[in-house]
């Protein structure tokens, strides 16, 4: 069984009459331990299904597993447990806590954890050296640079050593360089088996990434999988209609 | 652990918006600070009343006074005989519910004087000695009169204190004790002689003003301290110490000789106070002496009986008139305490939507926003109150310098336990809407906030 699963998954808004289907009947299989890219142009649905598979938002239609679980028909308190324990998310904006320091911002998802104080500053202080910030534990974000806000962000997005790590144009407000570096962190979390999900509408950053999937008006348009056996690399689904 | 990790933010929180927050709970802190200052003023104010009761005799006293024959009496009018000795004779004979009967016969605008000095005393009264229980006197010099002064109608008076410092100079002034025992005084020209002098009664304020002035006067022997001005009052401690008591025959032969008829002078009493041998019987009591004097007066009900509980009940009604504007005041400000601070946790958590969505995204279910927002709310309103805790003692000695009294006033602990709780409930009330406005934001809508 997938780590992952949507059955044909739809989002839909209504706006003054008008119907936009952020997500059109969207079925995919994520497996652990994959690295998978999101990309397609602005407003095509990937912010909208990341924010589906990470629990933060429900689908008006279809349903969801994730490791077992039925997500779906959660309530908003197994969601954020979900969110918690099992997903670990990454955005652009970084979307850090600007009055708390590093050290604290690391440490919030374990508090909501119910960690005590001593074992969430130890596993903090773990994860800060883990992307090169330990001596910047007592700094405020306002104080880091971009690409030294987004590894916090990454720290605090595994410090509870989730299932998935999702990442939300993560290098989006970084320039070239910095992002290249985040990227580079992220391949190797990879290597060491993270699930991590990368939304992108850059081809060229999901060219990291094995597995590629691109979504064109809430669907997805085709997908490069390497697990196919025979279709090596050009695994294309038909763009329905 | 969560809570407490909850309060350290709350408290962060409030700190990055000191000025903000200080404003917010000025409300909470005029609130609570008036609640209390109020109490304790109050609380003095009951403790001086009730000290001036026991100042005036007791709460089992109760006065025989005179009054108007009723309507239907109206035409018995002239004959109604007024109190006199021998309701005092047969109250005590016919009464046995009644402990003690006293006579007082006054003088009314009487000055006594001595080596050209002059004072007018609180009163110049004739009396028995069941006075001193009557109005719990107690000898400090001398003695108090005998059955042979009584007799005898003799020239001789027992005097307080404040009878002493205005005719012989206090012992303050004169650095030691005047005892004026077996001096003579006169008493609108008639001469008298001290043969007693009763202790100097005051009330606790009085008493600490009184050592701390001695204090303050040894220790510096600068100007000494308005020492006691609250017996310059008119209160009833400064009675207490200015009376002047002769026996009551004499007061009779010496005083009321011009008036009255048949060379019988005028006997009339001023004042008869009888004390009940429990508060129990008070009732029955007063029916017995109502019956017996209903027979010395002929039927005619010129009389009235006045016990302490009216007084009682007066001084409860000033304190609960008292007690509700302190409370509607505190009420007020808490109100307003309340409402300030529901709209600045209004205002912040509509700056902190983005932050709310960041927590809620990594994990913070609506239970720990809710509760984030409502101990912020909480955590104002008792820095408020405890603020106001600490003003309440500047405010009690501020009201007290503007308006002065004889009473002490009295911070109570458990009215301070009941401002602090009332400031956390205000805390709570004004907390619950916007802690459930936060719990309610959408995550996704949250995030997306600009
Ligand atoms: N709350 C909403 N109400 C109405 N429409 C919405 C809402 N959220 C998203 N949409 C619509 O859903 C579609 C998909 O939005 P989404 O944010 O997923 O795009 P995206 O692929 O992430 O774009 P970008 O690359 O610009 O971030 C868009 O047309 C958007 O207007
Ligand atoms: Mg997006």
């Amino acid at each position: 069984m997938a780590l992952l699963e949507l059955r044909n998954v739809s989002k839909i808004y209504t706006l003054g009459g008008e119907v936009i289907r952020a997500l059109d009947d969207v079925s995919l299989d994520i497996d652990g331990g994959e690295f998978v890219s999101v990309i397609g142009p602005s407003g095509s649905g990937k912010s909208t299904l990341m924010h589906i598979l990470g629990c933060l938002d429900s689908p008006t239609h279809g349903t969801i597993q994730l490791d077992g679980q039925m997500i779906h028909s959660a309530s908003a308190k197994q969601l954020a447990h979900i969110r918690n324990q099992k997903i670990g998310f990454v955005f652009q904006f970084f979307n850090l806590l600007p009055k708390m320091n590093v050290l604290q911002n690391v440490e919030l998802p374990m508090i909501y954890a119910g960690i005590s104080g001593a074992r969430r500053r130890e596993r903090a202080m773990e994860m800060l050296k883990m992307v090169g910030l330990e001596n910047r534990a007592r700094h405020r974000p306002s104080q880091l640079s971009g690409g030294q806000q987004q590894r916090v962000a990454i720290a605090r997005g595994l410090v509870n050593d989730p299932r998935i790590l999702f990442a939300d144009e993560p290098t989006g407000n970084l320039d070239s360089h910095t992002g290249e570096a985040i990227l580079e962190l992220f391949r190797e979390l990879s290597t060491k088996g993270r699930t991590i999900i990368l939304v992108t509408h850059d081809p060229e950053i999901a060219a990291v990434t094995s597995r590629r999937i691109e979504i064109r008006d809430g669907k997805i348009a085709s997908q490069v999988d390497p697990r196919l056996a025979g279709l090596d690399r050009v695994a294309t689904a038909p763009v329905a209609g | 652990m969560i809570l407490f990790n909850t309060i350290l933010i709350g408290l962060k929180e409030i700190w990055t918006h000191k000025f903000r927050s200080l404003l917010t709970m000025l409300g909470i802190v005029l609130g609570v600070s008036s609640l209390v200052a109020m109490a304790a003023i109050v609380k003095g104010m009951e403790n001086g009343m009730k000290e001036a009761m026991i100042a005036m005799g007791g709460l089992d006293k109760v006065l025989i006074e005179e009054q108007k024959v009723p309507i239907h009496q109206n035409h018995l009018r002239d004959m109604a005989p007024g109190r006199t000795i021998r309701d005092v004779i047969a109250l005590r004979e016919s009464a046995p519910l009644i402990r003690i009967v006293s006579p007082e016969m006054g003088l009314d605008r009487v000055m006594v004087s001595r080596a050209g000095k002059w004072f007018r005393p609180s009163e110049v009264v004739g009396v028995w000695p069941e006075v001193l229980e009557m109005n719990l006197y107690e000898l400090e010099h001398g003695r108090f009169f005998t059955d042979l002064d009584e007799e005898l109608a003799k020239n001789v008076c027992v005097i307080g204190t404040g009878v002493r410092d205005e005719l012989f100079g206090s012992p303050q002034e004169a650095g030691r004790e005047i005892i004026p025992i077996g001096e003579q005084i006169h008493i609108n020209e008639q001469p008298f002689i001290i043969v007693g002098m009763f202790k100097h009664y005051e009330s606790e304020m009085e008493r600490k003003i009184r050592e701390e002035g001695l204090q303050s006067h040894t220790a510096t022997a600068g100007p000494s301290r308005q020492r006691g001005w609250g017996r310059r009052n008119w209160n009833a401690f400064w009675r207490k110490n200015n009376v002047v008591y002769t026996p009551l025959n004499t007061m009779w032969v010496r005083f009321r000789a011009a008036t009255g008829t048949n060379n019988v002078p005028y006997p009339t009493l001023s004042d008869i106070d009888i004390k009940v041998h429990s508060l129990e019987m008070l009732e029955p009591a007063l029916q017995q002496a109502r019956n017996v004097m209903m027979m010395t007066h002929g039927g005619i009900e010129d009389f009235n009986f006045r016990t302490q509980e009216n007084q009682i009940e007066d001084i409860n009604k000033r304190i609960k008139n008292a007690r509700l504007s302190g409370g509607i005041i505190a009420g007020l400000s808490l109100l307003v305490g309340g409402i300030g601070i529901m709209n600045i946790m209004l205002a912040s958590i509509n700056e902190r939507i983005r932050e709310i969505g960041i927590c809620k995204a990594i994990g913070a279910t609506s239970g720990s926003i809710f509760l984030q927002i409502l101990i912020e709310s909480v955590v104002i309103a008792l820095l408020g109150a405890l603020a106001g805790l600490a003003a309440s003692k500047g405010l009690v000695v501020f009201l007290s310098e503007l308006a002065p009294s004889q009473n002490t006033p009295v911070i109570q602990p458990q009215v301070m336990g009941i401002a602090v709780l009332f400031s956390g409930l205000v805390g709570v009330v004004a907390g619950i809407f916007p802690a459930i406005k936060a719990a309610r934001l959408h995550p996704i809508g949250a995030l997306r906030y600009e």
